[in-house]
């Protein structure tokens, strides 16, 4: 059996699993045998996409099905760039289901979760193993709709009605402008085979609007600034394990749409294309990480978060495409291998978070970090694998959120080589953009886990919680090791990613498996290097030998006591430093400018005994800027045209007599 | 046998930066006093000081969690693994391809984070204010030092130390205006990092002006040793950074014979204590600024290294 109809057979699997869930309707048994099926099928087709891209995927395998379109037929095929993205899906599928079958017997309502979680995957699966653009938009469609009603599964708690509205009219306008993009692309002729389209020769002007148009289709998808609203709101509105899918692995479907039409079927690049997606990707690092920063919602930080990990990787593919549009290959193929290895450690550490995310609510019910505190202390499994997530999304070593900023960096580092001005002066200041990202990121993470897991707790459910299953904590242990394996032997990644950048850019990074002590050298070693696992060993030993000593030498002496608190002590857990207040001076260095932020402090006259108190005013330049005047001239205009409603007869039939009139005569004029 | 040279050259460095690192900081304390006209303490303090933190017993505050209690040993670590990394005495030490300029930054990072931690989690506002802040800066200067690397990197070609170093101790570069900015940004970028005066003062303990010191207000003991002593560590690593990158003389190239390691120390020992001079002549003629004037002061930085960085797009010879 070739390996595209292995994937399919999985991807039916996962159909039928959908239907038996239906089915098996409120049944006790429905949640751990569905998700334990969708466990054993997506290993099985990790295990074949694993297969396919390390053992040979140069040759694609295609298969036609008799369905779709009746003159074209559904094409599907499986290449290297689509077995790494089957890859990063299927995995987090395996571990989304591993940690469904602990998570999912707290779900009140599983009957409304269960079917749409298989035909979720099954939908990301056939987006990536689509090869004509009618199967593509169609499966885009229904990934689009089966994670719209994942979102809606807990459609009565305030706020998910609004958040599926905004995702449901986000992912038709995504949708619509795809359309018109495969509309472009296949030319009057009407070749909608991606074969047909890869061979045909595409102006300068289609490519410019296919371009503008992928960037809203497979951006508004991804999360790109300012096209981000609904992914905030609509990635936490989930339940957790589907949430961690849906940042984790949906937006990198967006990415691999974005990378399959704009790398592989438009054919080479143009530089022009490099500085728009080098600015978008920039902007949306930069930005996502503070809106993280001024959040204090767990979920919907871990959402923003991944809009700014969405900006790294479009910033990194920016960088491809410029190398690429001037025949620098190894450059671009190092720039390209950088932001495939980023997303796939975001798919790693982001399900991650969202499963501790998922863990915390468990255990206390709450996801704003303002009434949690103490963690640590009671959930000793969850918070030590929450940390590794928290290290590895802030880019620190040795952890694999480094290696993928420091390839990034490192193709920064190549671009005085470009010959365009443009991307001379552009490049360095992406590169201070991503930097400031990373840092912000170190800092919102310092926060997102300081707030939530240390101190001390700030409500009654945080300090009664307790930890959660096993189930759970084997899916957030795998991607922790997972977490670290990726960061000590990046070789390893960088070499299996090898094919993929052969495939669609002609040249790749030179082979990492020959080097001394599993080291990566990009470039060549007079250059730059890493060794991720050197690394980590001289820190353990660091540390063992400072242990050591001080265990031998100094004093063994501890002694428990009361805080400091400078003559003030037995302070309420009230007057710790919250998620906002940590927040304060960063939003006071960025947050004037980016959300127009002001402290308004009210402060009573001398005698009276109320309380000060401080209110934060932040906007949201980007909603209000953009999204509220359109929809209130959606409204007016609905509000003006509601009155054609309520017409006689008479006025209805001379209205569709003077449209046709009109019609007639621009007919008449045009010919 | 080449190996064991190696291994002979690693150590010592790694052991030499460990030793002389509290002997930088009570030379910079022992000049401070003396320009104000006071007698000072012995330079050899603050070993004594390590020594008496270490015979101490630790009390630790009730709500400490496992995290408190590690994090000392992580962040001496991170930091001494980078302080070992960077050049002193000799370039092309054995594990220096290791890591490069990124990932060193990227190695006081990972200690910053872990600090910033323990500064959140015994739940006092202390801890919060000094970790809050330590962030912040960071969040600043760490773009600002990224893109001294970029025009390090553009002028040398890598990103490598030793190669770098190695390079600009050649007469093939000499002086250039993109690097004087990146010596004036990195110097200020190391202010910030050390947690010096105008950015932050080493020596107060008055909680509205603290940053460094607020986060580590409830470490005592063995603990606060480990802590002083990377505090000390990062100083020696910012001196060894600039001294190998921007005053490259005399270093000893690899493999060079035992008498040329020798100059190499001793050169090094000279540096150390110019800059240490010069560090604390600084400290004593600037005033503390406003913890809201830091980011001006770091954009400043910021901004020199990314014109330095455009003057190298513009063209090589910059």
């Amino acid at each position: 059996m070739s390996a595209v109809a292995l994937q399919m057979v999985c991807v039916a699997g996962l159909l039928g699993l959908a239907a038996l869930a239906i089915v098996l309707g409120r049944s006790k048994i429905s949640t751990p045998v569905i998700y334990g099926a969708t466990l054993a099928v997506s290993v099985f087709a990790l295990a074949g996409a694993l297969r396919s891209l390390l053992g040979g995927a140069a040759d694609a395998t295609t298969l036609t099905l008799p369905v779709g379109l009746p003159w074209l037929g559904a094409h599907f095929r499986l290449d290297a760039l689509g077995s790494f993205f089957l890859i990063v899906i299927n995995l987090g599928g395996a571990a989304a289901s591993l940690y469904g079958l602990g998570y999912g017997h707290h779900e009140h309502a599983p009957h409304r979760v269960l079917p749409f979680f298989p035909a979720f995957l099954a939908g990301m699966n056939l987006v990536v193993l689509a090869d004509d653009a009618f199967s593509y938009l169609l499966c885009w469609e229904f990934m689009s709709l089966a994670s719209w009603a994942l979102v809606m599964a807990h459609h009565r708690e305030p706020g998910n009605a609004r958040a599926g509205y905004v995702y449901l009219v986000m992912a038709s306008f995504g949708t619509l402008t795809l359309l018109l993009a495969f509309g472009l692309l296949a030319g009057p002729a009407g070749g909608y085979g991606f074969a047909a389209i890869r061979a045909a020769q595409h102006t300068p002007y289609v490519a410019t609007l296919v371009l503008i148009l992928m960037l809203l289709g497979a951006g508004s998808k991804a999360g790109l600034v300012p096209l981000h609203v609904w992914l905030p709101l609509a990635h936490p509105a989930a339940p957790s394990h589907v949430s961690a899918l849906m940042s984790g692995v949906m937006t990198k479907v967006a990415i691999y749409g974005f990378i399959r039409v704009m790398f592989d079927l438009l054919g080479q690049p143009s530089w022009p294309a490099s500085v728009v997606v080098l600015f978008l990707g920039s902007i949306t690092a930069v930005m996502g990480i503070l809106y993280a920063m001024m959040e204090k919602d767990l979920k919907r930080l871990l959402a923003y978060s991944t809009i700014e990990n969405i900006g790294i990787v479009f910033a990194s593919l920016g960088l491809a495409m410029a190398f690429q549009a001037n025949g620098l290959k190894a450059a671009a193929a190092l720039a390209f291998t950088a932001a495939l290895f980023h997303a796939l450690n975001h798919s790693f550490f982001k399900s991650l978070l969202f499963f501790g995310a998922g863990a915390v609510l468990t255990a206390t019910g709450e996801r704003d970090m303002d009434r949690l505190g103490g963690l640590i202390h009671r959930m000793p499994f969850t918070s030590f694998v929450v940390l590794v997530g928290c290290v590895a999304i802030s880019a620190l070593p040795p952890f694999n959120g480094f290696v993928s900023e420091w390839l990034i960096f490192q193709a920064v580092l190549q671009s005085p080589e470009l010959p365009q001005w443009a991307l001379k002066i552009m490049v360095p200041a992406v590169g201070a953009m991503l930097a400031l990202a990373a840092a912000l990121a170190a800092a919102c993470f310092v926060k997102t886990y300081g707030v939530t897991f240390l101190g001390r707790p700030r409500g009654t459910t945080a300090a009664t919680a307790g930890e959660v299953d096993r189930f759970s904590l084997a899916a957030m242990f795998s991607l922790a090791a997972l977490c670290l394996l990726a960061g000590i032997l990046p070789g390893l990644v960088i070499d299996a990613l090898a094919p993929v950048a052969s495939q669609i850019l002609g040249g790749r990074m030179p082979a990492q498996s020959g080097q001394a002590w599993l080291s990566i050298v990009p470039i060549a070693e007079s250059r730059s290097s890493y060794n991720g696992l050197l690394v980590m060993v001289f820190i353990t030993l660091a540390a063992s030998l400072a242990v050591y000593f001080i265990h031998r030498l100094a004093s063994h002496a501890l002694r428990r006591g009361p805080a400091w608190g400078c003559g003030f002590s037995d302070a309420t857990p009230a007057a710790q430093y919250s998620s906002v207040s940590f927040a304060q001076p960063i939003r006071r260095v960025f947050g004037t400018l980016v959300f127009h932020a002001r402290d308004h402090v009210t402060m009573p006259p001398p005698g009276d005994l109320r309380p000060a108190r401080l209110r934060i005013e932040l906007h949201d330049l980007v909603w209000n800027g953009i999204y509220a005047p359109i929809a209130s001239a959606v409204g007016f205009s609905s509000t003006r045209l509601n009155r054609l409603q309520f017409l006689t007869i008479r006025r209805y039939l001379s209205l569709v007599f003077a449209t046709l009139v009109t019609l007639l005569l621009v007919l008449a004029i045009w010919s | 046998m080449v190996v064991i040279s190696d291994i002979i050259v690693q150590g010592v460095q790694m052991l030499l930066v460990l030793l002389l690192a509290p002997l930088l900081t009570g030379y910079v304390r022992k000049i401070k006093a003396r320009l104000v006209r006071r007698q000072g303490a012995s330079i050899f303090q603050p070993y004594r000081d390590l020594l008496r933190l270490l015979r101490k017993e630790v009390v630790l505050a009730e709500n400490a969690s496992w995290l408190f209690r590690v994090t000392p040993y992580i962040t001496f670590a991170a930091i001494w693994v980078a302080a070992a990394l960077v050049p002193t005495f000799a370039t092309g030490l054995l594990f220096n391809w290791t890591a490069d300029l990124i990932a060193i930054v990227a190695l006081l990072g990972s200690a910053r984070f872990f600090l910033a931690l323990a500064g959140m989690d015994i739940g006092t506002s202390f801890g919060g204010i000094g970790s809050s802040r330590e962030v912040m800066i960071a969040a600043l200067a760490e773009p600002a030092m990224l893109l001294i690397v970029f025009c390090l990197a553009l002028v040398a070609g890598s990103t490598q130390l030793s190669t770098v170093s190695h390079l600009l101790a050649s007469s093939y570069v000499g002086l250039r205006v993109s690097l004087g900015m990146a010596l004036v940004a990195l110097f200020m970028v190391a202010i910030a990092e050390n947690a010096r005066i105008p950015v932050d003062n080493p020596a107060t303990h008055l909680e509205l002006t603290m940053v460094h010191e607020a986060m580590i207000l409830e470490y005592s003991g063995r603990h606060l040793a480990m802590i002083e002593l990377g505090a000390f560590l990062k100083l020696l690593l910012y001196v060894s950074l600039i001294a190998c990158v921007f005053f490259p003389w005399q270093i000893a190239l690899y493999g060079s014979g035992v008498l040329s390691y020798g100059i190499g120390a001793g050169a090094y020992i000279l540096k150390l204590a110019l800059a240490g001079f010069l560090l604390a002549l600084f400290e004593t003629a600037t005033a503390k600024m406003r913890v809201f004037r830091v980011p001006q002061f770091l954009g400043a930085a910021l901004m020199l290294g990314l014109l330095g960085t455009l003057l190298l797009f513009v063209s090589r010879s910059f």
